[in-house]
């Protein structure tokens, strides 16, 4: 808001009304900009789960610093103009100072938020492009984590109503619970059996969508051991609210403990599962094709 | 309503036997079942359509296409084309004039069309108004369930498909239908039978979605995606169908805007005299045009897949879902762009009146409209960031809906600067307006976080987003809806609203507005998704504060249900002819405003913004009607 041209609407007002605001924007977002980033900031989840969702963290701190000096101006401007240049009660309705345009001003607001944007697109790009943040990216992802040609695959498999999991690593052994190594660089491979249902591991910072017919590739970078939440973030249907479960990150050695059993009880099974929907028996594929659908009529 | 010297009216027995609203029915009724037998004949006879195995889907849409063509006829609809076939000379007089049976009819009086659309439109919004109620009713605990979890997605489905289809005609509908024409010195619109019609076809499609109820309800909310929409309930044929009409209402109405704003202006009024008003409907209704017929194509394919067993959207078939999403985010971008567009209009509509200031920056809060309408087609697929579309096109997307931000900014910058320094009047318009630039505030900043690749892997699917477009859609439509009631209905009626009534509700609906979506940042940003019936126990609190907050600001609106009944039926004060002191032209002819509009065109000079600058509003010339249309 730079100064006005001085045409008073009221008699004796000469006051720089325009740069009051700006002095006070800037003293309010230089005060309020490093408190939320201080004190906001660390509550901000997804929190420090792994890699990416620390990288989605930052994002979101970075947001959120960002929009406060923009609340601010906002606070600052309806906040003194409403109260400045309210008719009293009981006073004349009189027409206020003409005022069309102001070159200056229109240049300097399309400047800074161009600024903004671009730097907003910029630094998301960036935080993509280092290591996926953890977002679904199709069969073929461009924002490759560092190894991830040595990945740890694992086969995320949705169905009305759950996740199952296979691990290509172990013979394309398919469980119902979410194991993974710790400090592993780990390759999501997301799919669908019939409808459209979408991965979310919370905690892991991990969202992509399972779509019959679709490899959808997410890498996610585990740290130490832990417990997180996974639940189905696109609506599939009747059951949707409660298609949901626990998976755990533990260290090497429980891992390949629990993937040798699970394997063994793996083939112990395979032959009598025999529902359609169910690849237990399948070979492994990175996309399985679903059932057609069938309507009446 | 009206004080038009109406010629010598018929008996009312005898004026409701002919083509109006109770024929409509009786028609729409048989018609009905002429379509749901007639499948049956088709498809074969061994179906049990009342029992619960191989419902015959084709009979579903027969019966209710059967249905809107019999409602259609018994209107009136095909009188026209028939008159002219069989040689007698067409009018559309005899359909503009007469008492209150002609809201009831199919009247080809823009401003009959304006006060239908708004009952229409108020009477859906305050359907989906409840089924928000029943949502939150199941919310308030995280497990145990108020309703079956079918019947929950399909009060999901019903509130969402309800907001995204009838408002997107919320605006457009009651005000740029009535007063459009006006603004622009026109009598009529430019098709007056294919204005009513976008009117009608709104009213069955509304009917259509309600009766979903009696087939199963569907489960998909309102995307409706494929190949979740293939293997549902019959009722989702409903909403198909309703989403279909709802798309070919728009694009006439869209299709009527453009024609009428290009090809009716009075004379003198050049484009940089236009109305922001009309600016604002002129783009939104280029976005109708363009974006739904996107929208019945796929919905058909949606059909054709349920019924002649074609595979679009299955991949079993060699299809795929992601066509299923594209196409309905080609049209869904630009619908939230249909929705909020008018709201931007009616803000930098209005903001000029209470603070008697001319419109700041009129050129670039038209190229703010235009940028958004534009940009707005190049944004879809950030709704498809995590889904594993075009993976490689994310920073692409991510970079154009920044982009928007701008043009939209523009249209906070005119705002901002036209009440700056200007004499600003706290009216029940005023508020609402003002509302607006908190609450698209909120909204846009969210946005922020949403177009992010990195943060939208937190967001996506969660209740931060339903956060988001509630702040954008219901801060920023419905919001501007009320202003442009309260700034408006005077005029149409002829009867002032309660003012104090009016601020007790917009109080009301604004703390309890921000006090319902405010806690739902941090409930979808602490892991609560989208239309899912339970959620974390831990969420409960929040839960329960939205839930007591949403139900409240459903009360507000009985208080405003409460002023409009007060007000219009039995307090009765007649309006001025210009109670706000507007300069618009609408404010210049009495309230309400004549059949007819004008007795002559008038000729502009000026843009309806000149406060302070020392000249006259438009005049509107008096004397002998210049003909009929």
């Amino acid at each position: 808001m730079a100064s006005q041209p001085a045409a008073a609407t009221r008699p004796g007002d000469s006051t720089n009304h325009g740069l009051r605001v700006v002095v006070a924007w800037l003293v309010l977002s230089a005060i309020a900009t490093p408190l939320v980033a201080i004190y906001v900031g660390p509550l901000i989840p997804p929190g420090n789960g792994s890699v990416q969702a620390q990288g989605q963290t930052f994002s979101n701190q970075v947001m959120t610093s960002l929009v406060t000096p923009v609340l601010c101006l906002m606070v600052v401007f309806f906040g003194y103009g409403l109260i400045k240049f309210h008719l009293r009660r009981n006073e004349a309705v009189l027409d206020g100072p003409p005022l069309r345009n102001d070159s200056l001003i229109q240049v300097l607001w399309i400047v800074i938020t161009s600024a903004m944007v671009l730097f907003l697109a910029g630094f998301g790009t960036y935080e993509l492009l280092k290591d996926g943040a953890g977002g679904g990216q199709g069969p073929n992802p461009i924002a490759l984590p560092a190894g991830h040609k040595t990945a740890f695959q694992v086969q995320v498999i949705g169905q009305q109503w759950q996740f199952t999991y296979r691990y290509p690593s172990f013979g394309g052994m398919e469980s119902n619970q979410l194991v993974l190594p710790e400090h592993t660089l780990v390759a999501f491979h997301v799919t669908s059996l019939d409808v459209v249902h979408s991965f979310w591991a919370y905690e892991l910072g991990v969202k992509a969508d399972a779509n019959p017919g679709v490899d959808n590739v997410a890498y996610v970078t585990t740290k130490g051991p832990m417990v997180f939440h996974v639940r189905c973030a696109e609506l599939c249907g009747l059951w949707h609210g409660y298609m949901f479960n626990n998976g755990v990150v533990v260290n090497h050695g429980a891992f390949t403990h629990w993937a040798t059993r699970a394997l063994a009880l793996y083939h112990s099974i395979k032959g009598y599962v025999n529902r359609p929907a169910d690849k237990g028996g399948a070979p492994f594929a990175y996309s399985y094709l679903p059932e057609p659908t069938r309507r009446a009529g | 309503m009206s004080a038009v010297a109406a010629p010598p009216q018929r008996p009312l027995w005898r004026r409701l036997i002919g083509f109006n609203f109770i024929t409509a029915l009786i028609l729409g009724v048989a018609g009905w079942y002429v379509g749901w037998f007639g499948a049956h004949k088709i498809v074969g006879p061994s179906l049990d359509y009342f029992g619960d195995i191989d419902y015959n889907e084709l009979s579903v849409y027969l019966a209710y296409i059967g249905g809107v063509v019999g409602f259609l006829v018994g209107l009136g609809f095909l009188n026209y084309p028939v008159k002219r076939l069989l040689g007698y000379p067409p009018s559309l007089r005899e359909k503009e004039e007469g008492g209150w049976t002609r809201y009831f009819s199919l009247c080809t009086d823009h401003k009959v069309v304006g006060i239908q659309y708004l009952w229409g439109v108020g009477l859906f919004f305050f359907i989906g108004g409840l089924n928000a109620m029943l949502i939150r009713t199941e919310l308030l605990t995280p497990h145990s369930q108020a309703f079956p979890a079918g019947t929950y997605l399909t009060i999901v489905g019903m509130h969402g498909t309800m907001m995204m289809g009838v408002m997107t005609s919320g605006i457009l509908g009651p005000f740029a239908n009535y007063f459009v024409p006006i603004m622009i010195g026109a009598r009529r619109m430019a098709f007056p039978r294919i204005e009513a019609l976008t009117f009608w076809l709104l009213m069955a499609a509304g009917a259509i979605l309600t009766t979903t109820v009696f087939f199963g309800g569907f489960p998909t909310g309102w995307t409706g995606y494929a190949p979740l929409s293939t293997q549902a309930n019959p009722g989702i044929d409903n909403y198909i169908l309703f989403f279909a009409l709802v798309g070919l209402s728009m694009t006439l109405l869209g299709l009527n805007m453009i024609v009428t704003v290009l090809t009716m202006r009075a004379p003198g009024l050049t484009w940089t005299r236009l109305p922001i008003f009309v600016w604002g409907v002129l783009s939104t209704a280029v976005l109708m045009v363009l974006a739904a017929p996107v929208l019945i194509s796929t919905l058909a394919m949606a059909a054709l897949d349920r019924t002649a067993q074609t595979t679009f959207f299955n991949p079993s078939g060699g299809g795929s879902n992601y066509l299923y999403q594209n196409l309905f985010w080609v049209f869904g971008h630009p619908e939230v762009y249909i929705l909020a567009l008018p709201g931007f209009a009616i803000v930098l509509e209005l903001l000029p009146v209470f603070s008697r200031k001319p419109l700041w920056g009129y050129r670039l809060a038209v190229g703010g409209l235009l940028g958004v309408s534009l940009l707005s087609w190049f944004v879809w697929q950030h709704h498809l960031f995590v889904s594993g579309i075009n993976g490689d096109l994310r920073p692409f997307y991510m970079l154009s809906t920044e982009l928007i931000s701008i043009p939209t900014g523009l249209t906070f910058l005119c705002g901002m600067m036209t009440i700056w320094r200007g004499n600003i009047r706290f009216t029940v318009p005023m508020l609402f307006c003002l509302a607006w630039f908190f609450n698209f505030l909120i909204g846009g900043l969210s946005g922020v976080f949403l177009s992010d690749v990195p943060s939208d892997v937190t967001t996506h699917g969660s209740f931060f987003s339903m956060a988001h477009f509630h702040y954008t859609i219901m801060g920023g439509l419905i919001f501007t809806f009320f202003a442009a009631i309260y700034y408006w209905v005077p005029k149409m009626t002829g009867w002032e609203l309660n003012e104090l009534l009016g601020k007790i509700h917009f109080w009301a609906m604004f703390v309890f507005f921000n006090s319902t979506f405010a806690p739902l940042f941090a409930v979808g940003f602490l892991g609560q998704a989208r239309r899912a019936v339970t959620y974390p126990s831990n969420l409960q609190f929040l839960n329960d504060w939205v839930s007591v907050s949403a139900f409240l600001l459903g009360a507000s609106m009985l208080v405003f249900l409460f002023n409009l009944v007060w007000s219009l039926a039995f307090a009765r004060k007649p309006a001025e002819a210009n109670p706000w002191g507007s300069r618009s032209i609408e404010f210049q002819l009495p309230s309400p405003v004549p059949v007819h509009n004008f007795d002559r065109i008038p000729v502009f000079s000026s843009d309806p913004y000149g406060y302070g600058e020392g000249t006259q509003p438009v005049a509107v010339p008096a004397g002998a009607p210049a003909g009929r249309e």
